[in-house]
């Protein structure tokens, strides 16, 4: 019986690299969402809400909720669940509506 | 292939699952030329999602349920000229001049990318999908309740789990397809926890005789769960989620026919997820936006409303699959197909493979009626919104509580979602009320008589505005599709 979904499905990828969130490094693989190597990494919420700074992460896991808005790279609004995740992503928790540091 | 690169396609499809496919190789193998447009990087859509070809699933079909009917699209799809367009979020569906249909898309991989783009064709199919239906219950915003279909969207296509001991929850028969892929992946599963009992089918004997690859899929999913030791309670409901910031536990209630929670049944279950969902919605807002008929389906949602061959009651566009009412992949395939045939002798002026067509919607016909019956047997009962206590929140994106609907509904005299949304935010956040729809129409319906909430969007995604104001430059017609992951 498979203990992992990647045994499950026979995975043979390409090598695993490293991206961080809030600083923290996570380890991703090729092909992988940012949403999903975080969920590999048992972090769950990656934005806060506007009102009530409430933690909250991916939720539909198809780009239809926007729940999962993260800061990838500086820049803010991107669907966790969609982008894919790339070597040395800096992956920063949005608080808010995410212009926190654009001053807007 | 169009000749050149200012002839417009044939057909542009949009939509690169089940339906899409079928439509899109169907009509190019008539020799027409086919756009196929998709958000994603691959083909497949929600329910053959997989992973990336980086991450070298052997076995990508060990996730999945009759994978062989998609490697035989995707053969087929490599072997003609369709073009595909992995990456296009599209937006919006215009009327150009000279019969000419618009299909506007915004590029990359969460549509930020910021190319627009423009594909005309003389024909539109819209194979949109569906997402998931859902509804509120104290403690659901919290981190690690994520929906039934989301955690199998990132099993599927990212191999990861969102917990070690996952609770699946809500109604309809994707739940035991979920719960049974959790299992197998490794996730520990405590308990199904469906709303509805599954006695609704036997009232519908006729539907159920004639599908019998429903049943063959019911019991390999039941021998899964068996297998796994998951157990399932009917007729109950997670009605609290507990924990401060992130999922520990969940109590569940015995509810009555009316979904109302039974006085005393709540029972704790420990978890540290929760994979919740109550059915499918269909995709529909491109085809509202153009006006399109719609029909009210069985379990309270809407679809667009569609003839014998898959045309809308806009002449020249036509849909498949989900978009015209949730039924599977193996009903969208026929859907799709019929569709392209459709497009095609609408093209020629001449009817083509007349003999097909009646078969195909035959067993469309046979697959509806097994659709309806199941849509029916899980339709949400109105009791559930006393599982909603005055804080808990029914619209996600803008933190907006069941109180100050409530408030709106009694208070401000709201009657239906459009009043109670610009009462008070429900529904105008990013997900412009795909997530609360269903819940802020219930409530404004106070238990009676829900009115579907068909929604007029100007743009079926957001679009950055930098995309827009590059609309009036010259815009090729073909485009070379944006770099994807890859299949
Ligand atoms: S999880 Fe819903 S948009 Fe990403």
């Amino acid at each position: 019986m498979a203990r992992t979904p990647a045994e499950l499905v026979g995975a043979n990828p390409g090598p695993s690299f490293e991206i961080t969130m809030d600083g923290r490094p996570v380890t991703a693989l090729p092909g992988q969402s940012v949403a999903a190597a975080l969920w590999s990494a048992g972090i769950l919420a990656w934005r806060t809400t506007r009102n009530t700074g409430r933690p909250r992460g991916a939720f539909c896991g198809i780009g239809q909720c926007y729940d999962c808005l993260a800061i990838v790279n500086g820049e803010p609004n991107h669907r966790a669940c969609l982008v894919p995740a790339r070597p040395g992503d800096v992956i920063t928790t949005q608080e808010g509506h995410g212009h926190a540091d654009l001053g807007v | 292939m169009p000749i050149s690169a200012s002839d417009p396609y044939d057909l542009a499809v949009i939509g690169a699952g089940s339906a899409g496919l079928a439509g899109a190789v169907t009509a190019a193998g008539l020799g027409l030329s086919v756009a196929l447009l998709d958000a994603s990087p691959q083909t497949g859509g929600q329910f053959y999602r997989h992973p990336a070809r980086a991450i070298g699933a052997a076995r990508p079909e060990a996730l999945h349920h009759d994978w062989s009917a998609f490697a035989q699209l995707r053969r087929r799809l490599e072997q003609s000229d369709v073009s595909l367009l992995r990456g296009h979020h599209v937006w919006a569906v215009t009327k150009e001049e000279g019969a000419l249909w618009a299909v506007h898309a915004v590029t990359g991989a969460d549509g930020t990318a910021e190319r627009s783009v423009r594909v005309r064709a003389r024909a539109v199919l819209l194979a949109t999908g569906a997402y998931e239906r859902q509804l509120p219950f104290p403690g659901w915003t919290l981190p690690g309740v994520v929906g039934a279909g989301g955690a199998q969207a990132m099993l599927k296509s990212g191999l990861v789990l969102p917990g070690k001991r996952v609770v699946v929850a809500g109604s309809g028969p994707l739940l035991l397809a979920v719960a049974s892929s959790l299992a197998t992946a490794g996730a520990q599963v405590p308990a199904v926890i469906e709303a509805s009992g599954y006695l609704g089918y036997a009232r519908h004997p006729r539907a159920l005789a004639a599908n019998p690859r429903k049943w063959v899929e019911a019991a390999v999913h039941g021998a899964a769960l068996l297998r796994h030791r998951v157990r399932v309670r009917l007729r109950s409901a997670v009605t609290e989620v507990h924990g401060t910031d992130r999922v520990e536990a969940v109590t569940v209630s015995r509810l009555d026919l009316d979904w109302r929670p039974v006085q005393g049944s709540g029972r704790r279950i420990e978890c540290d997820a929760l994979a919740v969902g109550h059915g499918l919605v269909p995709q529909i807002e491109l085809a509202t936006a153009l006006g399109c008929a719609t029909r009210p389906l069985p379990d309270g949602t809407s679809a667009v409303a569609l003839d014998g061959l898959q045309e809308t009651s806009v002449r020249g566009l036509w849909a498949a699959g989900e978009t015209g009412g949730v039924g599977g992949a193996q009903l969208a395939r026929s859907e799709g197909e019929l569709a392209g045939l459709a497009a095609a002798a609408r093209l020629y002026g001449r009817p083509v493979r007349e003999e097909r067509v009646r078969e195909l919607q035959r067993r469309r016909d046979r697959m509806r009626a097994f659709a309806d019956a199941m849509a029916l047997s899980h339709a949400p009962a109105a009791g559930w919104t006393s599982w909603l206590t005055d804080g808990t929140e029914v619209c996600r994106c803008e933190e907006v509580t069941a109180g100050r609907i409530r408030e709106a509904v009694t208070d401000l005299g709201a009657r239906d979602a459009r009043t109670v949304k610009l009462l008070t935010r429900a529904g105008m956040g990013w997900c412009q009320g795909r997530m609360c729809g269903a819940a802020v129409a219930c409530l404004a319906a106070r238990g009676g008589a829900v009115e579907p909430p068909v929604e007029r969007r100007p743009f079926a995604v957001p679009v950055p505005l930098s995309a827009l104001a590059s609309l009036d430059e010259p815009t090729g017609v073909r485009t070379d599709s944006a770099p994807g992951v890859g299949d």
